[in-house]
């Protein structure tokens, strides 16, 4: 059977692999490609890099590093930041990537995530969004375009019909805290997409991403807990695994 | 050039890098090419790819692969293994946007999984992700693989073939296809350059295995 995954989510800026604290204080966690070996030999499941740089500055996304980074990866690699057309990401899977993250473009012109699952398959297209709490609810938030008064669970669905093969669903506010997921907002989400659901924002320790799962998460993603704490991605399967969800322990 | 190297074909179907630096990895020589000469004279010969079985075939038959790979792989009986839709490539058929004729290796079609008999929701197409394999018919491919592990895959289509030839089976809504033997062909529909440590030893006993 399909297995839930534990993905390490990392932020790429000035040519060093970040940290964020509710999408902002950036702390380093190192050179990306010793950053990357080490994930691979650590053998996670997937990688997730998000070039910060390119999303917030409007520049190309690194092309050079993304190659760096995908030599050391013998894991599915899902690469974000600035993807705007469809020959960027011809450039991203040529790099060496397997799927691309699409954030900013999809809130602009939603028509990119069909064109891009047309072109490539919707399995290489993660539409990622991010998400702030307002109130009761929810919103949409994004670095460069702000407060997007808009409900995050009709965006998400509107991409899943437009061929979107994930969903990386992030919470700012729960962003580096080790607060634990989001439960509510996972609550929100539960059963009303049938693409799967990487949750990402807030996972201090195993027990956050048995939560994160039963609460309808296909898969974790997670990085402070990985460079600020003492867990490491096989602890985080291991007590899933004795909590009786299915995860890949080769 | 000696042949001492393995040759990793393309035909212009996805991503070839991933399987070049896997082979590189474990220390073979890799040439990645479409060139006949150097397909030819090849240790080993892989076929990878990623997307449509038409687009495959025209592919292969525009770049004149189709002949030689014949003549290499079933009369010089030169190892082959053919990665996703290089595996699918080797049957007889495909119902993929209609009918398709495949390079016909192997007593095998390739279908879309049909999960219209099955109550779950949840069960989507494609096949993404990490799913372990259940070892049948040994075959020194899995040489230090126990049963059970996971391979990465990704497909909406699987082959559909003779028990005889059949080496691994994995699960998705129901029991599938996931690699074959017969003789110097092998094939399977995970990716191996993707599935890490496991991956990586499967692609070596390819490579030095008696194939």
């Amino acid at each position: 059977m399909l297995k839930h995954r534990v993905i390490p989510c990392v932020l790429l800026k000035n040519w060093q692999l970040v940290k964020s604290i509710g999408f902002s204080s950036y702390r380093t966690i190192g050179h990306p490609t010793s950053t990357a070996r080490i994930y691979n030999s650590r053998d996670v499941d997937e990688l997730i890099v998000l070039d910060i740089d390119a999303s917030l500055g409007d520049e190309e996304i690194n092309l050079e590093i993304i190659a760096d980074i995908a030599d050391e990866c013998f894991m599915p690699l899902t690469i974000g930041g600035n993807i705007r057309s469809l020959d960027d990401i011809t450039a991203v899977l040529k790099a060496g990537a397997d799927k691309v993250a699409i954030n900013t473009k999809a809130l602009q012109d939603s028509s990119f995530i069909s064109s891009a699952a047309r072109r490539f398959g919707s399995q290489c297209v993660v539409a990622s969004i991010d998400v702030k709490k307002y109130g009761d609810s929810y919103i949409v938030y994004n670095q460069r375009l702000g407060d997007l008064h808009i409900d995050p669970l009709s965006k998400v669905l509107e991409y899943e019909a437009l061929g979107a093969g994930e969903i990386l669903l992030t919470s700012v506010d729960r962003d580096g805290s080790t607060l634990g997921y989001d439960m509510k907002l996972l609550h929100y989400f539960k059963n009303k997409l049938k693409i799967p659901v990487i949750i990402n924002g807030g996972m201090g320790c195993p027990d956050h991403a048995c939560e994160a799962v039963n609460a309808g998460a296909d898969a974790v993603a997670a990085a402070y807990v990985f460079h600020f704490t003492q867990y490491t991605p096989n602890d985080i399967k291991r007590s899933l695994q004795s909590n009786g969800i299915p995860v890949r322990m080769n | 050039m000696s042949s001492n190297y393995i040759a990793v074909i393309d035909y212009h179907m996805g991503n070839l890098r991933s399987v070049e630096k896997a082979f590189q990895k474990l220390g073979a020589r890799v040439v990645v090419t479409n060139d006949h000469e150097l397909i030819a004279k090849a240790d080993k010969i892989i076929l990878p790819g990623v997307g449509a079985f038409s687009d495959g075939m025209k592919n292969l038959a525009n770049l004149g692969l189709i002949e030689l790979l014949n003549r290499v792989v079933i009369v010089e009986k030169k190892p082959i293994l053919g990665i996703c839709l290089g595996m699918q490539l080797f049957a007889s058929s495909s119902r993929e946007h209609g009918y398709n004729k495949g390079l016909g290796w192997l007593d095998a079609e390739v279908e879309k999984f049909d999960f219209s008999g099955i109550n779950d929701v949840k069960i989507k197409i494609p096949h993404v992700g990490w799913n372990d394999i259940k070892l049948i018919n040994f075959s020194s491919i899995y040489d230090g693989i126990i049963n059970g592990l996971d391979f990465y895959f990704v497909h909406s289509f699987h082959m559909v073939a003779k028990q005889n030839i059949v080496t691994a089976t994995s699960n998705y809504g129901y029991d599938f296809v996931a690699s074959v033997k017969q003789e110097n062909i092998h094939a399977c529909q995970f990716h191996p350059e993707k599935s890490q440590q496991v991956g990586l030893r499967f692609l070596s006993n390819f490579m030095r295995g008696e194939c």
